[in-house]
């Protein structure tokens, strides 16, 4: 099909896109990570359950399908004109594990925000990231009056593995929810350097 | 029944969805290969593409996509469910109204790229 290109002469048709996710539990702080670094805007989508997607809800069959419309938090960071990031806050709640498959498809990685006070909260991402590969690193969202525990209690009380980064952060500072993203992109170049030597090495 | 909700769970409070469907004839699946959350749409100008059947929201993504907009924009610009814009979008592209590209080859293979990301990120 012929494509009609009259509007943006400048630069290259088809910008870069990158996909982030933020994980982690209800009110572990990905909202505010979210807003503080990028422009933020609600994104719905609307899905309609069926058998495979179902882990909380049992539906017997197509008479009782049923829709649900999940929030999610969208952001955007506009790099270049030709490299756009695009910050996805992942749905917390299990029975919307479906929607997770989308969202970390082609994602360079993945940001879990994890709450001291309740850790067990970012247990399912850690979990998730860990099954499906996906590169990420676990932010310590450091609240006002929480406790502060040094990364390797958290590191050990979430039995990560030594390489997964965990660090501390204000998500409500923009240079620090930046420093974690900058943080998680060098972590999936050292995945990526560290997977192409293995690769030579063979 | 689906439980109380606790997290940015849209209930009945947020009013009623009949229209956004009523929009896709009912369908919540649009037809063809599903288009991706970053693919680009863009509308092509086409003057001789069908504009018959277009509705309002039809011509809302036609105007948001004179430049190229990925469907994750498209559906928080419209304040339409992504499933709903999917519909749309696989209509309108089959009249000739949009193209749709695919996100660029995947670039999270290439160390290069990913440290251009990672110094871009250092800058904000």
């Amino acid at each position: 099909m012929p494509f009609v290109d009259s509007d943006h002469d400048s630069g290259p048709a088809t910008p870069m896109s990158i996909k982030i996710l933020i994980a982690g539990g209800f009110g572990a702080g990905k909202t505010t990570l979210v807003s503080s670094v990028s422009e933020i805007k609600p994104l719905r989508t609307e899905e309609v359950l069926s058998e495979p997607s179902i882990l909380v809800d049992a539906i017997d069959g197509v008479e009782n399908k049923s829709t649900t419309t999940v929030a999610m938090d969208f952001g955007r960071i506009t790099v270049r004109d030709d490299l756009v990031i695009y910050l996805f806050g992942t749905p917390g709640q299990h029975r919307f594990w479906f929607m997770w498959d989308e969202l970390s498809f082609g994602a360079l990685g993945a940001v879990v925000m994890a709450d001291t006070r309740r850790l067990a909260d970012s247990f399912p991402s850690v979990d998730y990231f860990e099954r499906c590969d996906l590169p990420f690193v676990v932010a310590v969202n450091c609240f006002d009056g929480a406790r502060r525990y040094r990364p390797e209690a958290v590191r050990a009380a979430l039995d990560l593995d030594p390489g997964v980064p965990v660090v501390l952060c204000d998500a409500r500072q923009r240079s620090s929810s930046r420093d974690v993203l900058v943080i998680l992109v060098e972590h999936a170049i050292k995945l990526l350097t560290d997977d192409k030597r293995a690769v030579t090495s063979r | 029944m689906i439980a109380v909700p606790d997290e940015r769970w849209l209930g009945r409070a947020e009013g009623p969805v009949v229209r956004p469907y009523a929009l896709t004839g009912g369908r919540t699946r649009a037809s063809g290969e599903s288009v991706d959350l970053l693919a680009l749409v863009h509308a092509t100008g086409n003057p001789l593409a069908d504009t018959a059947f277009l509705e309002p929201e039809h011509a809302g993504v036609l105007r948001l996509c004179r430049t190229p907009k990925s469907l994750a924009d498209l559906a928080s610009d419209l304040d339409l469910p992504l499933g709903v814009v999917r519909i749309l979008l696989s209509d309108m592209r089959e009249r000739g109204l949009i193209s749709i590209q695919r996100p660029s080859a995947n670039p999270l293979t290439d160390a290069r790229i990913l440290k251009d990301v990672a110094d871009a990120l250092r800058r904000l």
